[in-house]
């Protein structure tokens, strides 16, 4: 059941509605569902997260029950149910990367941004997770950062360093 | 240096684009396909080929074109399986980062053969800049006529399209990716039926590796009696190993089929040795799903003879002394790993991979899990190895799909493998946090065999 | 087996379940193969559900053992199938009590449904019919060896007439096919994934549709119970009787479940293997508590084996057939010494 306070005003931009129906255009006719994922994707790349509302206006869209789209969301790990930090860092903690000291990674960035796993650090710019293997096993560790997924590869404690700190450039920047 | 089929011209700057890739003998298989070769006849090549799926579970993809079955007047998928998530595997990624025309070349001459107007690649959602990138690689080989209508002017008509996952490891299975790409939850589907005679919408199907899809262009290119030359007995042609671990030169590496294991860890060519001047205590040889082997078996058969890099070799002593190719994730754990917090990793991803559909897996795997976590926590008991291999055999080959049996195996041969190490965890439930068991006598000679 | 059977023999196929043949439609399942057999043979089934397209497969209890694929293949099946969505081919052989390994896996399968159920039948409402209950007394191990938290959920209203206890569920997704199959609009599902996965309608909202308190007959475990009979009394005090009512909705033909003068609940009709005949509506589940709505036909019949027949837990009385093969007396041989010490 729903435990995230909600006061998202979603609406579409004609850009991002293109793009859906875009999406749509590569599914024979009657079979529009399977555009489900990549407009969740689409979705939460602009929101940063997927609110209910959002996908209701999902579901309306594709002309779906509201609960087909609460089952996919809830089903799939990428989608974010509840409000994220601007950059969620996504730590691989699988075999392969815990051999080249993916835990000792996962440790420090919680310790460097002083928040524990999936809480938002004060200034809402970051959160991080560890996520399950992202086949990337012989640049281990690694992490990435959506809604690029951009993959930085052979982390050390400073590479992190590094990377924490240009993404606060970035942020102030933007 | 063995043979390079995928892999040949990897390093050649812009091998990403269409225009260089067609210099280095790109889009040859589609011309040559589509232009002289009927549908019977591309399929044919396959099969003389031996070439078996590279996803993981080796079944020959010759014989599994000739399943799909073609009644009239309905459409027919291919659809590429580039969900790659076995831990320990990445060739996929690599293979679509840095030559993706070749999995794109592959797919139209697939499709051709099996009769396909609309194919997908389904990649995993994770892979987003890969998804760009084939999206390019799609574009650039429509406008140069390899895609589209009438392609090359014989009259078939190809659309090609990337579909995302949402991350799932499920939907690696491949009635699983199905439903995904229906827009659905990655629940496995019942089988029968097959996909072959009711996939995707529930029209005949044929779901491919992404390596699979790609071997197929070589495959063409020289013909399939050429191919099966490569590689040992009914391990035909080359495969793309994910080497990860602690070795010194972590990548992926084309090996000929046959290779010996020993040759994979320590020549130059391919890992090169163990990391840090350490030693070998263990390998996950085909992604995390397989048996885990200590040292002296995966570089030795029982027999005393060297195991190869082949299906047959790898499996050789089923699952008592062997292992499996799989997807050729080849993971080396070095004497500093700890074998009961491997597991328990393993044990925990598959855990959360679980999609929950069938009892034995939904609550076995987290079951198993957490006994692991015990063990490794020092709160284990001497029982719970028992247990652990009990609540295995539970789950192995009760399930709806493989992730049942993929969970099931790596529990069953750590303990199967590395009991001691297990039992001096509980022994010594204060130490095994600090410290771990060391390389013991998982590296000693195997005893002599009596016969 | 009566002789009208045997003169439609050309266009029937013969399969042979633990040691009994039949001969059924072509496209019928080995699981209603043996329900037609009956008897201790028919494997259990949590999650099968025969008037709901596309139920079964997940809950592995009925898993058997395919020892002769058919005339034409007779190579027997590698893994044990479930039976429910195994169609039989002619000339096929299954074993089912009579495989060690069938009896076997299925202990598992029934450890592992009851590891993370609360076991709280004392306080459930549907102890006496539920059929987790009938499982683990049949197949089940006397005590758990799992040592760790059980898994729980927060209990839900959804809706003013159904109770959802998510903690008992153990994933059937029969009440999602009911939603999809009988009812206009489905608003509950299956959210999360693996063992968080949860029937739930992620916004709070209630299943509001006429034919939405069927999800609760169809329920096996008491995840989906009957508010208006919550707590009222244990299904084994109170007596069932057939009734029916000229219903504009359904066909009215129900259950009522009387303590004294007084209609406690109302459900459809089950037969033998615990399946509603007919479903009905809201207004005669829940609006029609009253003996003057209703035409009474009489008590229903109830097995002696039910808890319901007698208010105790009855001697086992194994059926007719199991007396007679010795090889099934064998394979039931843990179930008499089991009855025998009642």
């Amino acid at each position: 059941m729903l435990k995230v306070e909600e006061t998202q005003s979603v609406e579409f931009s004609t850009e991002l509605v293109n793009k859906f129906a875009e999406i749509v255009s590569r599914y024979p006719e009657g079979k529009e569902k399977s555009a489900l994922l990549p407009i969740l994707h689409e979705v939460q790349a602009v929101n940063g997260w997927l609110s209910s509302v959002a996908m209701d206006k999902v579901a309306a869209y594709l002309n779906i029950a509201p609960i087909e789209v609460y089952e996919v969301a809830s089903f799939y790990s990428m989608y974010f149910l509840r409000p994220q930090g601007k950059f969620v860092l996504e730590v691989c903690r699988t075999g392969p990367c815990c051999l080249v000291g993916a835990e000792k990674i996962i440790d420090y960035i919680g310790e460097k941004l002083g928040v524990k796993e999936g809480e938002v650090t004060a200034d809402g710019l970051f959160s991080y997770r560890g996520v399950e293997c992202l086949a990337a096993c012989g640049f281990a560790p690694v992490l990435q950062i959506g809604p690029e997924y951009t993959f930085y590869e052979n982390l050390t404690t400073n590479s992190v360093d590094q990377l924490i700190s240009d993404l606060k450039d970035k942020a102030s920047k933007s | 240096m063995g043979r390079k089929l995928l892999l040949e011209h990897i390093n050649v700057p812009g091998i990403n684009t269409l225009e260089v890739y067609r210099k280095t003998g790109g889009y040859r298989a589609v011309e040559k396909a589509i232009k002289t070769m009927s549908t019977d006849e591309v399929v044919e090549e396959v099969k003389k080929s031996g070439l078996r799926g590279r996803g993981g579970a080796g079944f020959p993809t010759g014989m599994k074109w000739s399943f799909l079955a073609k009644p009239e007047g309905v459409a027919r998928y291919l659809v590429c399986n580039a969900d790659e998530s076995e831990p320990g595997t990445f060739k996929d990624r690599y293979l679509m980062t840095n030559i993706p025309h070749a999995l794109i070349e592959g797919m139209i001459v697939s499709s051709y053969a099996l009769g396909a107007n609309t194919s997908y690649i389904y990649v995993r959602g994770e892979m987003m800049p890969q998804i760009r990138i084939l999206e390019k690689a799609i574009a650039e080989a429509k406008a140069a006529g390899f895609l589209g209508k009438n392609i090359l002017g014989s009259g078939y008509d190809l659309e090609l399209y990337v579909q995302p996952g949402g991350g799932a490891y499920i939907c690696g299975e491949e009635t699983a990716l199905l439903e995904s790409l229906e827009g659905k939850r990655g629940n496995p589907r019942i089988k029968p039926p097959f996909p072959a005679i009711a996939g995707l919408y529930g029209c005949p199907t044929v779901v491919n590796n992404v390596e699979s899809i790609a071997a197929v262009v070589p495959i063409i290119n020289d013909g399939g009696e050429e191919y099966a030359k490569i590689g040992i007995g009914r391990s035909t042609g080359t495969k793309l190993i994910s080497a990860s671990g602690n070795i010194n030169k972590p990548g992926v590496y084309e090996i000929e089929l046959g290779v010996s294991v020993e040759d994979f860890i320590y020549s130059e060519e391919y890992c090169g040795g163990i990391a840090n001047g350490k030693r070998l205590k263990a390998v996950v040889a085909g992604g995390s799903s397989v048996p885990i082997l200590p040292a002296n078996l995966i570089l030795n058969l029982v027999n005393g003879d060297k195991r190869l890099m082949s299906y047959e070799s790898l499996s050789e002593g089923g699952f008592t002394t062997g292992t499996m190719l799989g997807s050729g994730g080849f993971v080396v754990l070095d004497e500093d790993q700890c074998i009961v917090r491997n597991t328990w990793n393993f044990s925990r991803f598959y855990h959360h991979e679980s999609c929950g559909q069938c009892s034995p897996c939904r609550e076995g795997t987290g079951w198993m899990e957490k006994v692991l976590h015990r063990l490794e926590n020092g709160h284990g008991k001497m029982s719970d190895m028992d247990l652990l291999v009990d609540v295995s055999k539970k789950i192995e080959g009760n399930t709806i799909c493989p992730l049942g049996d993929a969970a099931a195996w790596p529990v069953a041969s750590a303990i199967r493998h590395f009991r001691d190490e297990f039992e001096w965890h509980v022994r010594n439930p204060t130490l095994a946090v600090k410290e771990n068991f060391g390389l013991a006598h998982y590296a000693d000679p195997l005893p002599e065999l009596v016969s | 087996m009566n002789i009208l059977n045997f003169l439609k023999l050309s266009e029937k196929v013969k399969v042979t379940i633990d040691g009994m043949p039949v001969e059924v439609e072509p496209g019928t399942s080995i699981l209603n193969a043996a329900r037609q057999i009956g008897g201790d043979i028919v494997p259990p089934a949590m999650c099968y559900y025969s008037k709901l397209e596309g139920s079964g497969g997940k809950c592995r209890t009925c898993l058997v053992k395919v020892s002769k694929g058919s005339e034409k293949d007779p190579r027997p099946m590698p893994k044990l199938v479930a039976s429910c969505r195994t169609n039989v081919m002619d000339g096929m052989e299954v074993q089912n009590i009579t495989s060690p390994e069938v009896v076997e896996a299925r202990r598992g399968i029934v450890e592992m449904l009851l590891i993370n159920h609360p076991l709280d039948c004392p306080v459930c409402d549907q102890a006496g019919e539920c059929h987790l209950q009938d499982l683990a007394y049949e197949h089940g191990a006397e005590a758990t060896r799992y040592e760790f938290d059980r898994r729980t959920f927060d209990r839900i209203d959804i809706g003013d007439k159904i109770q959802l206890h998510m903690t008992r569920c153990i994933l059937c997704y029969r009440c999602v096919f009911v939603a999809d199959q009988i009812t206009e609009n489905r608003v509950h599902g299956i959210l999360g994934r693996g063992d968080h996965a949860e029937i739930s309608t992620y916004i709070e909202k209630a299943i509001d549709n006429d034919f939405s308190g069927n999800v609760i007959d169809v329920c096996p475990v008491g995840a989906l119970t009957d508010k208006t009979f919550r707590f009222k009394n244990r299904v084994w005090f109170t007596k069932p009787v057939e009734a029916h009512r000229d219903c504009p909705t359904c066909s009215g033909k129900t259950t009522l479940w009387y303590k004294g003068e007084e209609v406690l609940r109302v459900t459809a009709r089950k037969d033998e293997f615990g399946e509603v005949e007919e479903f009905i509506c809201n207004t005669c589940r829940f609006d029609k508590k009253e003996t003057k709505d209703w035409v009474i036909e009489g008590p229903k019949k109830v097995s002696r084996q039910s808890v319901i027949n007698s208010n105790h837990y009855d001697q086992l009385q194994p059926a007719q057939v199991v007396k007679k093969n010795l090889e099934l007396m064998e394979a039931n041989k843990e179930q008499f010494e089991r009855a025998t010490k009642f």
